[in-house]
């Protein structure tokens, strides 16, 4: 492990992340009129942490629970033969995605391979009537052509710095900072500071 | 940060002890992820869309077979069964030179079944491609000693001191040569139970903790009693008088289930000769015989294995 990377940017502090995740909550009230077919699914780990904030705000609007899972994309990843990491974490919806408006939810939108292994891996599990994707950060360099529906903060970024989302569940803080990229490291998630499943 | 590949630290499953309780936990935690996938509707993910996997199997098997095969077409692998009396080596083909025209083939791993012990570590030096055991003369069956280890893992939630007995014929068995160094490493405490002449030599050197020959003593002490098949291809020079008189004294049957503990279990790699070890009491029994969670769990670590062999290489 390379810990040359150095933090350039706070980006986004705790107080920052609540109000987005707040208007996030409330834009994917008010684009699918209220929430009774909506089902949250987050991207493990960090997305799964955001879903569950977001469906608890949802829920305080609206006044009922928001369907909520966790997809870990490991199987349907375009790098296994390259970057492996052979942690899988466990997958787990507990509701029909049949004729659902599923919210799938990420930390970081980057290059867009992550989503699209995350939508061959819904497909695979239900046929949703319509997928939206709700993120954090948008960092921009997409390599596909995908885009997100609800965005926390536009983060305009260069190609060897990476930008990472902690959470006070698994870091003991939370922020979006962005960092310089040691030469030859691989730009992935942050590591959990306080260990794996959810 | 800057997380470089951390990739899975074996190119080969071939001998498990050069597994650690942390690679052979990972194995096991890697399976429970296909767990996941084997009880979805889709029971295919397309890891290894792309990658060819040649099973290659120069003694009969059928259930480590389709096990094998039902595995590699769960991860989307293109797959080649070889092997059977249609193999070259009955033209007189050396297994060196046979690896060598399927490598041509441009294959990405190889499962080897084969008579012979040592064969799979030949084929993976001839091939450089990484090799997974199937069972190898009386040597070893790596992914049989994982799916009992799964299997067990499941049921009591730990391996940590598991008392296991194995029962029945040790000295041909490779199942043993593997599942006994396996239940080692993970912590178990391993009592080999036979007649002498179902025993190595130096059964001690096995890794075994305890060896007995009185069944009916060792059963009110086990979690689990792992009931060895009687290889009647393999017996040479009558080891026991009759198949009567082993399963008198070595059988697992409705009387002898009286003197185990509630929640000890039964296991067996299969294929069972009822009546002799295990009667239909027991093999069926719906709380005791695991055969069939055993049966499972081969799907599940055979796609872990090949998961994580295959995971970053290149």
């Amino acid at each position: 492990m390379t810990q040359a990377n150095t933090m350039k940017t706070l980006v986004m502090d705790a107080s920052e992340i609540e109000r987005a995740l707040t208007r996030i909550a409330h834009q994917i009230l008010e684009a699918n009129h209220g929430a009774s077919d909506i089902a949250l699914v987050g991207i493990v780990t960090r997305g799964d942490l955001l879903a569950k904030r977001l469906a608890a705000k949802i829920e305080k609007i609206e006044g009922a629970p928001v369907p909520i899972g966790k997809l870990d994309i490991s199987f349907y990843r375009d790098d296994f033969a390259t970057y492996f990491n052979p942690e899988v974490h466990s997958t787990q919806i507990d509701f029909d995605l049949d004729g659902r408006t599923v919210v799938l939810v990420d930390d970081v939108l980057f290059t867009g391979r992550t989503i699209r292994a995350a939508l061959d891996a819904l497909m695979d599990l239900g046929r949703p009537s319509c997928v939206q994707l709700a993120v954090l950060v948008d960092r921009g360099h997409r390599e596909l052509p995908i885009r997100a529906d609800f965005v926390g903060k536009n983060v305009p970024s260069s190609g060897n710095e990476s930008v990472r989302l902690f959470l006070e569940e698994t870091d003991g803080r939370s922020t979006v900072e962005i960092f310089e990229l040691a030469p030859g490291a691989h730009m992935g998630a942050a590591p959990l500071q306080k260990g794996g499943e959810q | 940060m800057g997380e470089t590949k951390r990739a899975f630290p074996h190119r080969n499953l071939i001998d498990i002890t050069e597994y650690s309780a942390d690679d052979i936990m990972m194995l096991l935690q890697t399976a429970q992820r296909f767990r996941e996938v084997n009880e979805r509707r889709i029971k295919k993910v397309p890891t290894l869309k792309g990658y060819t996997v040649v099973n290659m199997f120069n003694e009969p098997s059928t259930r480590t077979r389709s096990s094998f095969e039902l595995a590699e077409k769960r991860l989307s692998c293109d797959v080649m069964n070889f092997g059977g009396s249609s193999t070259s080596s009955v033209k007189g083909e050396s297994l060196v030179d046979t690896v060598k025209t399927l490598c041509a083939y441009k294959i990405d791993l190889l499962v080897v079944r084969d008579k012979n012990a040592g064969a799979p570590y030949k084929v993976a030096q001839a091939s450089g491609l990484p090799v997974i055991d199937a069972g190898d003369g009386k040597h070893q069956h790596p992914t049989q000693a994982l799916l009992d280890l799964y299997t067990l893992w499941q049921q009591f939630g730990s391996l940590e001191g598991l008392k296991v007995g194995i029962v029945g014929d040790i000295n041909h068995s490779r199942v043993c040569g593997s599942l006994v160094p396996a239940l080692r490493t993970m912590g178990a405490h391993v009592t080999l139970i036979a007649p002498p002449t179902l025993l190595p030599p130096r059964p001690d050197v096995m890794g075994a903790h305890a060896v007995s020959h009185d069944l009916d003593a060792e059963l009110p002490d086990l979690d689990v009693v792992y009931m060895l098949r009687v290889q009647r291809e393999r017996l040479e020079g009558a080891p026991f008088p009759s198949m009567r008189e082993y399963s008198m004294l070595y059988g697992m049957n409705e009387k002898r289930n009286e003197l185990l503990r509630p929640g000890s279990v039964i296991c067996h790699p299969g294929p069972v000769n009822r009546g002799v070890e295990l009667d239909s009491f027991m093999t069926d029994h719906p709380e005791r015989s695991l055969i069939l969670d055993q049966v499972y769990a081969g799907v599940l670590v055979r796609m872990a294995a090949l998961y994580l062999l295959l995971g970053g290489s290149e």
